[in-house]
């Protein structure tokens, strides 16, 4: 039997790390959601249904630029040393997720303003005439507007990517050491965005169609969640234990009620009702949805902290 | 499941370092070696390295004080000193925190309620002194001056007994002897005809066999010892530990005795009836310097190994084998005569027996045994003579105690007070000693105290003890005032000087004025006819050729050098009955007690219960360093060590709180279990100094359980009157 | 070049911690965080106990992933030494440095800025031992170069039977101790 003591007792150190609080977790839900919302508008785009009257393309931009700072203001509060987050502007740190992440973020902003400028708000176009020219020449390329809708489903992935790879690439918790934590993070910001997409879309055939694709997320999350605790339990000790943190551990209650039960399970069910028109829709799933989506990412932040390579018995 | 905000809220309120020690001003005194033009009332810029001695205990390591921009930084050992070796324990280097520690006393106080209810009014120097003068000259007119008491612990009290000297008390003791080493000093001198002393004689460094019954070296930090402790494991000497609880010092061992406790006795006996059984022990030495030999073969002849496994749980084979690597390094081989000795009250035997298997050894005066000690001759003050007090001291009365020499009885100065046999004691002068957890069964502490009519407690923090006293004097700590040349016995004598390193930030006053204001206030001035006490300083550092200003640029001088070891030709000298090494006691025969150590079976602890054990811990001394924030930081409350399988079996968590319960009914404060396999089922472990109840000693309030509030029972040394406080037994009652 | 680095004598250290109060006070570390500790690791069932005392502190990874993961380069190599370090003006405050240690032995200071062990590079630069070293009163930290053949923190890893902690994160530690 092994006795483990330590003296060290550093605030937000020990017992456990405990470093990141709410703020990143929320961040990463909504930066999930933008994600998966770009791809959606991307795709929408991509697909020429701006010509539709009620596309979800024209108002996603907007919500997407909304949440997006919301995030971003979340991750400013985070920081410990306000003053001086202008530093992450003077450099970029190649090997370094966040450093990436915050350049990715700047790029996406005027990606999202082409995006809303194919249906500017009145007030736009009243206080500047030129976003009205700006508009037309839009639309009448509907090449390039294919295009944007690439580069805006690109740079959606790359978000959801990256909400993943600034965890993992953190290898010192066994619970974020996994290579596919980026799946399970962009599927889950899908997942999330269909929802939200089939709460607001105006337009019926879109509304039916979110629901498909967001069961089909929902399957797919199922998978990478399986694979994810598989992968943990067949890797490393430690990553065994990391997984038993979901599975049976302090985590345990959470993980199966919230992001398995009401995040997955059940809203897939009543969707599957709802698309096979047994039942009518509702908001409830997708809003059960959404809020799993967000429980994963608290449950995520605070059980990688938790694990540890030593299992310490701090005094 | 939220881990991330648990700790949240917890923002660390509490000021940096910086801040605290900002009420910095230095005065003229703040002189250090490296001289620097001061402006009253300004901060000096740079690094000042002022030298002098440490406090935090009582081993007085030599250090080094360094201001940065006239603000306290840290403190290094001096590398002249050779008690530290320019290394300080833990304690040491975290010194600077006494002088920022918030608790500490800031003003005199005089009691305005009951005793023990820490009610006190501010008053001046001058009123707290007058009070105390009135009492004290009364007390003397109508009991004698013998009626007043004073229990003084450490250096900084020598000026207070050089006024109760003047003031004519014979009653001047501390607990370091009857509840911590006397019963050492006591069996080494029956033996050897000379006391271990402190710093120990122990030449642990060369030692190639180092024998530890219960000392834990490590845990125990008095400096010089766990430094040769290291060098002696480095160069792979055997040492061989005998301990109930898997100490540090155990982790280190070639041998590790896991000891039935309270059985240490018959363990000795066995050693030595292998050694001498088998003829292993030095004869040389035996034959020249030994006396009683024969009879002490005779004696030890019962012992043997099978017969001490019974009553110790070591294994025979391993009894014989630890005493072959004994005989193996001899004359190198070391039994250390541990230093709290106070356990079972057969202690005095039990050290005799540790000084005879030593003798066995061969190892007086040889390198890597007992090293014969020398010190820096620096005359005393010449002083007018003291009065020669009317009567014996009150703390051995009809010698109770045939062989309580050269020291005073702590525990007898209270049972005096108590019984008032053979006087009536009137006051107590308590300086920087918390009787309450240095004495053994607390509540005749207090009963004692309640039969004072002056009490008066001199320390830089309110201990428990001062919340009892009728005066409380704020000192100034170590760094801010001059305390008596350090001559400490040593492996080389040298004089060691503390001076000031920074003002206090309060109205705290060093003892020196505090004893010279007093004395004037007694009509005893002629007895402190020095101006200040560097005048003192000087006068006694000049009559040995030296000089204050040296001394205060050096820290340490050291005398010229000697020989610690005998040589080929020196013949030993013993100073006992028969000038030699005293195998049989004629005096202990004598006095009826057993010529030769026999073992006592100790009490056994009833069903349920453990015995309870302490010690010490490497950032903390006594209960007076809990409020430092670098040490309590590290060590604000104890642990209870308990068997991680009874924990089991008791449905015990590591980390959960538990209170302890003793024989007599006595319940403890809540205590953290550490579940380990490090000690055995039958006991329990803490460390001393915990568990305060003293409100105004804000930081360490009821932080941890003490064991001295457990300690209800003790059992006298009828030797020397050591309080053997190792005898209690608790069970364990789990919080609700 | 050079690589400092720590040999840490696991036989000789008793734990007493003076290593950490010299740290706090020598780098005035605010009061209630340390950057270094003490780590004891007991095995086995009483009385057959094998215990090991450790002091640790940062390791000064060859390969240290506060250093890759920092967004701002704050966290850097020193140019002496290739000793860790966190440059307060860059740091953001951001904690990924917190999360990507295997050893968690940062911290956020109260200002702000994430702190940790420097091995007292102001003091090695004056050719000193870091503080928690020259303090030691076991002698059982020994400082050194791992570039340099001939340091004494070679000859002891030659010399003596060594491990690391927690190789397996891959980060290269320059911490060694002797067992």
């Amino acid at each position: 039997m092994n006795e483990i003591t330590s003296t060290r007792n550093n605030y937000t150190i020990d017992p456990t790390l405990s470093v990141w609080g709410w703020e990143i977790p929320v961040y990463l839900f909504l930066g999930g959601m933008v994600a998966g919302m770009m791809l959606i508008s991307g795709y929408f785009l991509f697909k020429g249904r701006q010509t539709e009257k009620n596309c979800s393309c024209f108002y996603l931009p907007y919500m997407s630029v909304i949440l997006l700072s919301i995030g971003m203001f979340a991750l400013f509060l985070d920081l410990e040393h306000k003053l001086y987050v202008w530093r992450l502007y003077t450099t970029f740190q190649i090997t370094s997720a966040m450093s990436w992440g915050s350049w990715i973020l700047v790029l996406v902003y005027p990606i999202l303003l082409v995006n809303i400028l194919i249906k500017p708000p009145k007030f736009l176009e009243e206080k500047f005439p030129q976003v009205i020219n700006w508009k037309k020449y839009l639309l009448e390329k509907p090449i390039l507007l294919k295009n944007i809708g690439i580069i805006t489903m690109f740079f959606g992935a790359g978000i959801g990517l990256y909400t993943g790879v600034l965890l993992s690439s953190l290898g010192a918790r066994p619970l974020w050491s996994s290579a596919i934590l980026w799946l399970l993070f962009l599927v889950s910001g899908l997942s999330g965005a269909a929802a939200f997409v089939h709460v607001i879309a105006k337009d019926v055939y879109e509304r039916e169609l979110l629901a498909k694709a967001d069961n089909a997320f929902l399957i797919i999350e199922l998978f990478v969640i399986a694979l994810f605790i598989i992968g943990l339990k067949t890797a490393t000790e430690v990553q065994a234990q990391a997984a038993d943190l979901l599975l049976t551990g302090e985590f345990a209650p959470s993980f199966w009620v919230f992001v398995i039960s009401i995040g997955i399970i059940i809203p897939l069910i009543i969707q599957l009702l709802a698309v096979n028109h047994k039942v009518k829709h509702t908001a409830l799933a997708p809003l059960m949805v959404i809020v799993g989506g967000l429980i994963l990412r608290f449950i995520i932040v605070s059980a990688g902290q938790y694990s540890h390579w030593f299992n310490s018995n701090f005094h | 499941m939220n881990s991330l905000s648990r700790r949240r809220f917890l923002k660390i309120t509490g000021a940096t370092f910086g801040a605290a020690v900002a009420v910095t001003s230095l005065s003229e005194v703040v002189k250090g070696a490296e001289k620097v033009e001061i402006e009253s009332g300004k901060k000096v810029k740079g690094i000042q390295k002022i030298p002098t001695y440490c406090d935090l205990c009582f081993w007085k390591c030599g250090a080094i004080a360094y201001l940065k921009d006239g603000e306290l930084w840290k403190i290094e050992g001096n590398p002249k000193d050779p008690l530290s070796n320019g290394r300080l324990c833990p304690r040491g280097t975290g010194g600077i925190g006494v002088y920022s520690d918030s608790d500490r006393l800031k003003a005199p106080l005089i009691r305005k309620g009951e005793r023990g209810k820490e009610e006190f009014v501010q008053v001046t120097w001058d009123e707290a002194l007058d009070y105390i003068a009135e009492k004290m000259k009364k007390n003397k007119s109508e009991f004698g001056p013998e009626s007043m008491v004073l229990f003084s612990h450490g250096i900084g009290g020598n000026f207070l007994q050089h006024l109760f000297n003047a003031y004519g008390s014979p009653n001047i003791t501390a607990p370091s002897f009857t509840q911590c080493r006397g019963p050492r000093e006591v069996g080494f001198e029956l033996t050897f005809g000379d006391v271990v002393g402190s710093p120990e004689r122990t030449d642990i460094q060369n030692a190639k066999c180092l024998v530890l019954i219960g000392s834990h070296l490590g845990e125990n930090m008095h400096n010089t010892q766990v430094q040769e402790f290291a060098e002696a494991v480095e160069k792979g000497a055997t040492i061989i530990t005998v301990d109930p609880r898997f100490s540090v010092a155990a982790s280190k061992s070639k041998y590790y005795l896991p000891i039935k406790p309270g059985t240490d006795l018959a363990l000795i006996l066995a050693w030595m009836n292998v050694i001498v059984s088998e003829k292993l022990y030095d004869k040389e030495f035996v034959e020249n310097y030994g006396f009683g030999f024969d009879q002490f073969a005779y004696e030890i002849s019962q012992y043997t190994p099978e017969w001490a496994y019974i009553e110790t749980s070591i294994e025979p084979d391993i009894i014989r084998e630890t005493a072959y690597e004994m005989a193996r390094y001899k004359p190198a081989t070391l039994i250390h005569p541990g230093r709290h000795t106070t356990w079972y009250g057969d202690d005095t035997q039990r050290s005799r027996a540790i000084a005879l298997l030593n003798a066995l050894m061969g190892n007086w005066g040889k390198k890597g045994g007992f090293y014969i000690p020398y010190n820096y001759s620096i005359p005393k003050y010449p002083y007018p003579a003291y009065p020669k007090p009317l009567r014996e001291a009150a703390d051995n009365p009809n010698r109770k105690y045939p062989f309580a020499e050269g020291e005073k009885s702590s525990s007898g100065m209270r049972d005096a007070t108590l019984t008032e046999n053979p006087y009536s004691i009137k006051g107590w002068f308590i300086y920087a000693t918390n009787l309450l957890q240095a004495l053994p069964n607390m509540q005749e502490t207090i009963d004692a105290i309640q039969k004072l009519d002056l009490m008066v407690v001199v320390d830089v923090v309110p201990s428990e003890i001062a919340g009892y006293a009728d005066v409380v004097l704020p000192e100034s700590v170590y760094l801010e005032r001059y305390d008596d040349l350090n001559t400490s016995s040593f492996k080389e004598g040298f004089v060691g000087l503390r001076q000031p390193v920074i003002d206090s930030p309060n109205d705290q006053k060093p003892n020196w004025w505090i004893a010279k204001q007093l004395a004037n206030k007694l009509s005893l001035g002629k007895y402190f006819p020095w101006k200040n006490v560097e005048e003192y300083l000087d006068t006694r550092l000049k009559s040995a050729g030296l000089s204050l200003a040296e001394l205060k640029e050096k820290g340490i001088i050291k005398a010229p050098q000697q020989h610690i070891y005998y040589g080929e030709n020196d013949v030993p000298e013993f100073y006992t009955q028969s000038g030699k090494v005293e195998f049989y006691s004629i005096p202990l025969k004598d006095a009826g007690f057993d010529p030769v150590p026999k073992y006592t079976k100790p009490e056994e602890p009833p069903a349920g219960y453990f015995r309870l054990l302490f010690g010490r811990a490497p950032v903390h001394t006594f209960s007076k360093t809990l409020s430092n924030r670098f040490l309590s930081d590290l060590m604000s409350e104890n642990e209870l060590w308990l068997n991680s399988d009874i924990a089991k079996r008791l449905g015990i968590n590591n980390g959960e709180y538990v209170k302890l319960k003793n024989q007599d009914g006595v319940i403890s404060n809540k205590i953290k279990v550490k579940a380990t396999e490090r000690i055995r089922t039958d006991c329990v472990y803490m460390v001393h100094g915990f568990g305060q109840k003293a409100k105004m000693y804000r930081q360490t309030f009821n932080k941890g359980a003490s064991d001295a509030q457990l300690v209800t029972k003790y059992k006298v040394d009828p030797l020397m009157g050591g309080t053997g406080m190792n005898v209690n037994f608790v069970t364990i009652v789990l919080e609700a | 070049m050079a690589r400092y680095g720590m040999v840490i004598d696991t036989k000789k250290c008793v734990g007493c911690q003076d290593c950490v109060i010299a740290c706090q006070a020598e780098n005035n570390v605010p009061q209630g965080f340390c950057r270094d500790w003490i780590t004891t690791e007991s095995t086995g069932k009483f009385p057959s106990i094998s215990l090991e005392i450790r002091t640790e502190r940062c390791n000064h990874c060859t390969d240290a992933p506060c250093v890759s993961c920092c967004p701002t380069g704050a966290s850097h190599y020193h140019d002496i030494g290739g000793v860790v370090l966190v440059n307060h003006d860059e740091c953001i405050g951001c904690k990924a440095c917190i999360a990507s240690c295997p050893y968690d032995a940062r911290y956020v200071h109260p200002e702000g800025y994430v702190d940790k062990c420097t091995f007292c590079i102001h003091r090695v630069e004056k050719g000193l031992n870091p503080a928690c070293v020259s303090v030691c009163p076991t002698h059982c930290m020994y400082f050194g170069d791992f570039d340099d053949p001939g340091s004494q923190v070679n000859e002891l890893l030659q010399s003596r039977k060594y491990h690391s902690l927690i190789p397996e994160a891959g980060t290269k530690p320059n911490i060694f101790y002797l067992i």
